[in-house]
Order: structure tokens, then sequence, then C-alpha cells
């Protein structure tokens, strides 16, 4: 899958708008994560889970935060996350269904809050980018 | 068959009963076919697909929708007898129609975004929560009479 220039674009606008809020987002993030799909909470078995906890902000805001490096180098995102894709591969080995489900979360995130902003023209893109961050991420599982 | 908790009718219903099931539904099937460009391929018929201005104006992809989005209302109305609700349509999108169930999943995850983006303050992670279990129990339902 390629990120055209439109895609790119795109992906730096929604990231002009949630890039102040990636604490808030990252938590709502999982907070949605953990209750829509709670076999996601197989990972985190040492975390406080209730809504809004601490290790949830601070964990979503590292997520999201990691997501925000790929699109500042969103020309060369394996290479950005290179370290991050070796240690979901050898440590988190996180099954790939979920960064799915995670970046679907995250989606729901942005239409709630910023609706305009989220356009179909924006979302194809947006869905585009996640699933090349998903799939550098998982890139050396096998 | 699938059991729902008094509270997951309640969010189901409630927020049912405030979709525009002409501007919701448009919406969604345009979504779908714009950001999964593959699914237009059951659509040959429709006209002009070629961008996704096209797409959110084209009279018969927004009627489409409205239809779809119509006989998603038949699930909620009969939450406890999905299967039942939907086995025409799952032996019709079976036989005639050939469209692969992995599309089901497709528009019913569109359709939860598109839901969060109209009803922002409602849309609660309970109530996408129910509304996953009930877009995931459609699409298990339209599934079922392939054969």
């Amino acid at each position: 899958m390629v990120l055209s220039e439109s895609d790119k674009a795109n992906v730096k606008l929604v990231w002009s708008k949630v890039g102040s809020h990636l604490e808030d987002y990252g938590s709502e993030t999982l907070d949605r994560l953990f209750t829509v799909y709670p076999q996601t909470k197989t990972y985190f078995p040492h975390f406080d889970l209730h809504h809004d906890s601490a290790q949830i902000r601070t964990h979503g805001k590292k997520v999201l935060s990691a997501v925000g490096e790929a699109v500042s180098h969103i020309d060369d995102i394996a290479t950005a996350l290179s370290k991050l894709s070796d240690l979901h591969a050898q440590t988190l080995r996180v099954d790939p269904v979920n960064f799915k489900l995670l970046n679907h979360s995250f989606l729901v995130v942005v239409g709630i809050h910023h609706p305009t902003v989220l356009t179909p023209e924006v979302h194809v893109s947006l869905d585009k980018f996640l699933s090349s961050v998903a799939d550098v991420l998982t890139s050396k599982y096998r | 068959m699938v059991h729902w908790t008094a509270e997951e009718k309640h969010y189901i219903t409630s927020l049912w009963s405030k979709v525009n099931v002409e501007e919701i539904g448009g919406e969604a099937l345009a979504r779908l076919l714009i950001v999964y460009p593959w699914t237009q391929r059951f659509f040959t018929s429709f006209g002009n697909l070629s961008s996704a201005s096209a797409i959110l104006h084209n009279a018969k992809v927004l009627a489409h929708g409205k239809k779809v989005l119509t006989s998603f209302g038949d699930a909620v109305k009969n939450l406890d007898h999905i299967k039942q609700t939907f086995a025409q349509l799952s032996e019709l999108h079976s036989e005639k129609l050939h469209v692969d169930p992995e599309n089901f999943k497709l528009l019913g995850n569109i359709l939860i975004i598109v839901l969060g983006i109209h009803f922002p303050k409602e849309f609660t992670p309970s109530v996408q929560a129910a509304w996953q279990k009930l877009v995931g129990a459609v699409a298990h339902a339209l599934a079922l009479g392939y054969h």
C-alpha cells in the first residue's frame, strides 16, 4: 500500500488537530479498545485499567506519540519505527489482529472530536496510514 | 442467540431513535466505497464512482445506503431474533449477490465511525460496545446462509 502525497497531507492535517491532545485521545482510544474488545486487556495484566487511570493516560500518550513519530517521518515510517518494530516482534508480540482494533478505536476518537476533519477523503488517508504503521510494527514477526 | 443486557438494548434503541436512516445510511455506504474502494466491485451499475465527491453525491449510492440501513433497523426491532430476521437476506447475499461476508464487517465498522461522528455526546465507549456487538451480530447472521 502506497501513501499518495494527498494521503500524507491529509494525515498531517489530522495531526495538526490531534497533536496537542495525545494524552486525552490516547487514553480514550485505549479505553474504547478495552471496553469494546475486552480480549485486548490480556496484554495489560499489570495495569490499572480503570477508565482514565494514570497508567492508561501515560500509555495512551506513549502510543499516540509513536504514531506522531510516524507522521513526522511519513516518507520512511519503517526507519522511524524500526526500534519499535523490533520491540513488538521480540518482546511484546501483540497479535497482529489487535492493530486493526486499535486503529479502529482511534478513528472513532478522531471522528467524535473532529467530525469536520474526518471527511471521507481524510478517513481513507488516515486508515491507510494507520495500516502502514501496523504493517511496520508487525513486519519482523517472522 | 445473542444475549443482550437491558443496558445494551437501551443503548441501541435510544441511539437508533435519533438516527436519520437516509442521511446515516447514505453516508455509511459512501464511506465504505471510498475507504475500501474494492467494495465498488458490487456496484458497477451505479454510475459515477470515480471520486469521493462523485460517490458522496451519487443518488444510487445514497438510495442504496438508505435501503441497507433501513434493513439494519429490522435487527434493532428484533434484537432477540436477529438470525431469523436476516435468514432470507443471507441467502440473497450468498446466492444472488455473491458478496464476501468480510464486507459486512467492513460496513459495520464504517457505520460505527459514522455514528461517532454524528452522535459525539451519546457515543460513549459503552454505547459503542453495544453497537459493535450489534453490527457483529448482523454480520454473523448475514453470513450464516453461505454454503
